[in-house]
């Protein structure tokens, strides 16, 4: 049975890859297909995996923002709120941004260099 | 009881502004980065402490000959409704201000403690989603994305760095093993903890030049020190070819420092004049590359126990005058 911090990863990359929102039944059903591939076996693994698992990885990423759900329709249809795309420009501009106390949030291996700055370096690189 | 409180109020500006202003421009910093690190604790501690004791020492004046004495009549007053008579305008308002300017302190300094660790929890969670373990081990981790970008997210066991596949092509190994000290020493010499209580020092205090300044300072310099860090294992070309490398973009790509949108990067460089990350990290690549190019001795042990000495004294100081004259009284 694979961790829930998995089972939240593979949710996800099932929810940005397809276009349109799924159920919770669904998506089981894919994550069993995706093991059973992977495993090139029964995949016994996929066949465990109970629905409520999948909800209960689905309401934790719903309560971290990451998913949404359908409220008209039922059984309830989830989708990702944003892109792949878009949470790692999220992740980035945390990184690269210049929110006052962003450098106590993460330490950057070289801060943000002006034009100048970023020449004189690459002339030393042609250099060395 | 008098002349305390002005000798502490003395201290005080003196603390808040030559001083820190003075240390900024010195270049013995980057030699011995380290001591320096310690002179800024010094001062921003010895800074708050004098500001605090001089309003309190000289509120107290009327009631009591030391601080001690002063702090019991304060007590009486409060707790058992003692005559408050004693006590003139600018008394009470030196001690109101003590007091809010303790608590300001203390709630700010537990306000960016939150905000920081809900920032980290947030990213590590987009982090567990979209990036990859790596192979370099179960604190690494790699993310997809072009530009090259390294930096390294703080959480106790949880600490991870963070390699962009961009990254990982730019670099050489030896490169790369650079990349990776330097990002693990922030880690283990706890570098995050330095910059959360300078980081609330000038959110708190923003308008007083001493925060400002401190908070580069000790930006700039913890670079310094991993950077020296790396220097052990590593070769000096190779730690600046990896500083290079990542702060212009991969070698041969003209686009600026990260293959990001163009508006991004200009909200990134013009950044407001407060704010770090902007003018104030470009100051600190510029110095730590000219410090790898023309590497200077560290300072002289005489030298360094001097600067040593003055920061004990700094803390010292402050501390007796406000606490030794109750011993002996």
């Amino acid at each position: 049975m694979a961790s829930l911090g998995e089972l939240e990863r593979a949710v996800m990359d099932l929810l940005w890859a397809g276009q349109e929102a799924a159920t919770a039944n669904t998506l089981r059903d894919r994550l069993a297909q995706s093991t059973r591939s992977e495993d090139g076996s029964a995949g016994h693994e996929g066949k465990d995996l109970a629905v409520t698992t999948v909800l209960t990885v689905l309401s934790r990423l719903e309560r971290k923002g990451l998913v949404e759900r359908e409220r008209g329709t039922r059984p309830h249809r989830y989708q990702a709120v944003s892109s792949r795309a878009d949470h790692t420009a999220e992740l980035m501009h945390e990184v690269l941004g210049s929110a006052p106390d962003r450098e106590a949030v993460l330490a950057r291996f070289i801060g943000s260099v002006t034009d100048t700055e970023a020449e004189t370096l690459r002339k030393l690189l042609g250099r060395s | 009881m008098f002349w305390t409180s002005y000798f502490l109020a003395v201290l005080a500006i003196v603390l808040a502004w030559p001083v820190p202003i003075l240390l900024s421009r010195a270049h013995w910093t980057a030699q011995s980065p380290f001591t320096a690190m310690l002179l800024w604790q010094a001062i921003a501690l010895a800074g708050g402490l004098s500001m605090i004791g001089a309003m309190l020492v000289y509120g107290l004046e009327p009631v009591g000959d030391n601080l001690l004495a002063g702090l019991k009549a304060l007590a009486g007053m409060v707790f058992i409704n003692a005559p408050t008579t004693e006590l003139g305008f600018w008394h009470i308002f030196a001690l109101s201000a003590a007091a809010l300017l303790t608590a300001h302190l203390v709630f700010t300094l537990l306000l960016t403690y939150y905000k920081i660790q809900r920032q980290r929890r947030r990213h590590r969670e987009l982090l567990d989603l979209l990036a990859s373990p790596s192979a370099d081990g179960p604190g690494t981790m790699v993310i997809n994305l072009d530009s090259p970008v390294a930096y390294c997210l703080p959480g106790g066991a949880r600490s991870v760095t963070v390699l962009s596949d961009g990254l990982m092509a730019a670099l050489e190994p030896a490169e790369l093993r650079a990349v990776l000290i330097h990002e693990n020493a922030h880690l283990s010499q706890r570098h995050h903890l330095l910059l959360w209580a300078f980081a609330a020092w000038r959110q708190a205090l923003p308008w007083l030049p001493t925060t400002r300044l401190a908070q580069e300072a000790v930006s700039s310099l913890i670079e310094m020190l991993a950077d020296d860090v790396a220097l052990r294992t590593e070769s000096r070309a190779t730690l600046i070819r990896a500083i290079a490398i990542v702060a212009s973009g991969s070698p041969g790509t003209p686009a600026g420092p990260m293959a990001f949108s163009q508006p991004e990067l200009n909200d990134i460089d013009s950044g407001q004049p407060g704010a770090t990350g902007g003018a104030g990290s470009a100051r600190t690549t510029a110095s730590r590359v000219s410090r790898l190019l023309s590497p200077q001795p560290p300072l002289p042990k005489g030298l360094r126990a001097v600067v040593l000495a003055v920061c004990l004294l700094l803390l010292a100081l402050p501390t007796a005058l406000l606490i030794v004259p109750g011993l002996l009284g």
